[in-house]
């Protein structure tokens, strides 16, 4: 028989698509892309308390409820009342669905003082059973809880062994989907070995404490023919049962946003090419104390929701109201957005859960409320709870479903003073698209604050370093001074910037003293100019007065000469002297 | 299909142990129930002959008898009467742990 099983699985697998059947437990059908092998057995194996028979039962409760396949419950261990009063707590109403016929549990009970084995017999009542609870509802889905109970009761394990392969085999021939629960050995997975028998599906549920704080953990070791995930996904059993977080997606094939939004901080945008932050990217505001890094992260929630977009405020440090106080005197008002239903705080000490479950819980708030931005402040208290290993893996995994989600993270790391300060957290850096660090400038006897961006995947931004104020009506960013004296930030930064305008202000003076003089120079030698000209101009007309004076002088000496020599009676011809007389000279020849 | 069979005159007297109120429990006419029923006759008519009473269930035809008597394994012999209920499993081929289930003989030598 071991021989055929295989043979017919592989044919089943070339001819179609494994079958599923859906669980409806939260992640677990993410996990196994589709559900359980329809048809077929799983085993759920695990140590005691860690959470089999409520995942059976959720498997039948989901199946009667949501899918319409009615289901029966074989307990071996636990009546049908104390079932359905365990399950009530989660909200299911087991005694109502066996009512209407979607459930049926049979308790089968064995009392080893009680019984006497004589001789050959086999399990065809536990088949009967089976099969008349099976036939009287329907039944589409099985869970035996927990078989090896079995062992317990009865002596032959050779007639308990063949019998069981039996009970699969019949199962599997029904076409139930069964699941069959075990528990935990020492080195196997289950304490009699049950796994041998069933070969088509098996989960492994877990739990650990590390450091006082317990975490579930489940894994699927084996589904044959179909693919799933391999890892193990911490779990968690809550008020309305067991989910299970997919933490790792598949692939890195998430859709990308271009689109770019507001930081809130006008500046801030600026320093990102004017725009802001793509959608759905992760951001990191690392940090020492009290830095602002909780106050721009709010500054950004409120600019969120101010476009009427939902977000969820994870916090590690501080209750919501206390958030809400000291947000308040920067002048950022959440308390509207929380009214309107768009702003959802979350807090918790980050002690109160292993790493895993912080994340778990933040999975389950994010699918509630689908927010469009996420802020977890601050990262770094919610990964002290593992180690930096863990840490890393955890945030990678929720960087993926943010990313999946298109969610835009802003998430808050506390640096300590002495640390460097780029070697934030395990390594963050690499996992994260946008890093602003703010850090205290200490100088003059004053610790002031400087803000500047690490990186920004994708976006053209500012390498300044810009100082952060936080003024009563949010966050302002200013240059810092960046002069002879180095950097300078707060009241040196004023002083040296009144420095500057003193010593610019005299320059300016100085300047105008400078141009005035030249303007009164000027205007001196243009005056000279004007007082030669005017002198040339007399000189030009004296000269040629004279000239006139002197023609006219010599024409009355030659009409004085000329009558001197008619009445001497001179020929005038003969007289040396004037060309006039050469003339009248020459005439006369 | 439940049958009983009477031991003729079982029924009429009175032992000083009382009646005997003996169940089994089968799925069908299979050899295991058949040698179960054959070996228990015997054993009773050694043992208590005139005081006991067999009932065989036969689970095939009345399934939901099984939760009743919390049976798992097939044959299963129930002694309802005396009290306190006991229950041997198999055959019955081996007589002596059959009187032991049955108290007829004590637990260990």
């Amino acid at each position: 028989m071991p021989s055929r099983k295989p043979r017919k699985t592989k044919a089943d697998i070339q001819l179609n698509e494994l079958p599923k059947c859906l669980t409806g437990i939260n992640g677990l059908d993410e996990i196994t892309l589709g559900g359980l092998p329809r048809g077929r057995t799983t085993l759920v194996c695990g140590s005691a308390g860690c959470g089999k028979t409520l995942l059976g039962m959720e498997f039948l409760v989901h199946g009667a409820m949501e899918f319409g396949e009615p289901g029966v419950c074989i307990s071996f261990e636990e009546t049908a009342e104390e079932l359905a009063s365990n399950v009530a707590s989660l909200g299911f109403d087991i005694n109502h669905l066996i009512a209407r016929k979607q459930m049926a549990i049979d308790h089968v009970h064995i009392e080893r003082s009680l019984i006497e084995e004589a001789g050959e017999y086999d399990l065809e009542a536990l088949f009967v059973r089976l099969d008349y609870a099976v036939s009287s509802i329907g039944a589409k889905r099985v869970l035996l809880d927990s078989v090896e109970a079995l062992f317990a009761g009865l002596d032959n394990e050779s007639i308990l062994r063949s019998e069981l392969r039996r009970l699969f085999r019949w199962l599997k021939d029904r076409n139930l989907t069964a699941v069959v629960t075990g528990e935990r050995g020492d080195g196997t997975l289950t304490r009699h070995g049950l796994e041998e028998y069933i070969s088509d599906c098996v989960i492994l549920l877990d739990h650990r404490v590390s450091e006082t704080i317990l975490t579930r953990r489940l894994r699927v070791v084996k589904y044959r023919g179909t693919m799933h995930g391999t890892n193990e996904y911490p779990f968690l059993i809550e008020k309305d049962g067991i989910s299970v977080l997919p933490v790792t997606s598949m692939d890195l094939n998430h859709a990308v946003s271009s689109e770019l939004i507001s930081t809130g901080v006008p500046a801030l945008d600026e320093m990102f090419g004017g725009k802001g932050y793509y959608r759905g990217s992760t951001i990191l505001v690392s940090g020492t104390a009290g830095t602002g890094k909780t106050s721009l992260a709010c500054q950004f929630v409120n600019a969120a929701c101010g476009r009427g977009e939902r977000c969820v405020f994870f916090s590690f440090e501080e209750s919501h109201n206390q958030i809400m106080r000291n947000m308040r005197s920067v002048g950022i008002h959440l308390e509207r957005w929380v009214e309107k239903g768009l702003l959802h705080f979350h807090a918790t000490r980050p002690t109160t859960f292993g790493l895993e479950m912080h994340l778990v819980r933040l999975h389950k708030t994010i699918e509630e409320v689908e927010p469009s931005v996420v802020v977890i402040d601050p990262l770094t208290a919610m990964l002290q709870s593992g180690t930096p290993n863990e840490a890393r893996g955890m945030l990678l995994r929720l960087v993926d479903y943010l990313k999946e989600k298109k969610i835009t993270a802003v998430m808050s790391t506390l640096t300590g003073a002495s640390d460097n300060l780029e070697e934030t957290v395990v390594g963050i850096s690499s996992l994260v698209d946008a890093w602003l660090l703010l850090r205290d400038i200490e100088s003059g006897g004053e610790r002031n604050r400087g803000l500047y961006i690490l990186k920004a995947r994708g976006v053209a931004h500012s390498n300044q370093i810009r100082e952060f104020l936080l003024t009563s009506h949010g966050i302002e960013l200013r240059p810092v001074y960046l002069g002879e004296a180095g950097l300078l930030t707060g009241s040196a930064r004023v002083t040296q910037e009144g420095k500057d305008a003193a010593a610019a202000l005299t320059a300016r003076q100085e300047l105008e003293k400078k141009e005035f003089l030249l303007k009164r120079r000027r205007k001196a030698l243009e005056a000279q100019i004007a007082a030669l000209q005017l002198e040339l101009e007399t000189e030009t007309q004296e000269s040629r007065q004279l000239t006139a004076q002197e023609n006219l002088r010599l024409i009355h000496m030659e009409q004085d000469r000329d009558k001197m020599a008619q009445s001497r009676f001179v020929k005038p011809g003969l007289q040396p002297g004037n060309g006039r007389s050469a003339l009248k000279r020459g005439d006369g020849k | 299909m439940t049958k009983k069979s009477d031991n003729g005159d079982g029924a009429s007297q009175d032992g000083k142990d009382g009646k005997w109120d003996l169940r089994l429990y089968v799925a069908g006419q299979t050899p295991k129930s058949l040698l179960a029923f054959a070996n228990l006759k015997r054993i009773c008519n050694e043992h208590l002959a005139g005081l006991y009473q067999i009932e065989v269930v036969d689970l095939r035809s009345n399934p939901q008898l099984a939760k009743g008597d919390q049976i798992l394994a097939l044959p299963t012999l129930v002694r309802r009467l005396p009290h306190p209920v006991r229950k041997i499993v198999g055959d019955l081929s081996n007589t002596e742990r059959v009187l032991v289930g049955l108290d007829l003989r004590p637990r260990s030598q």
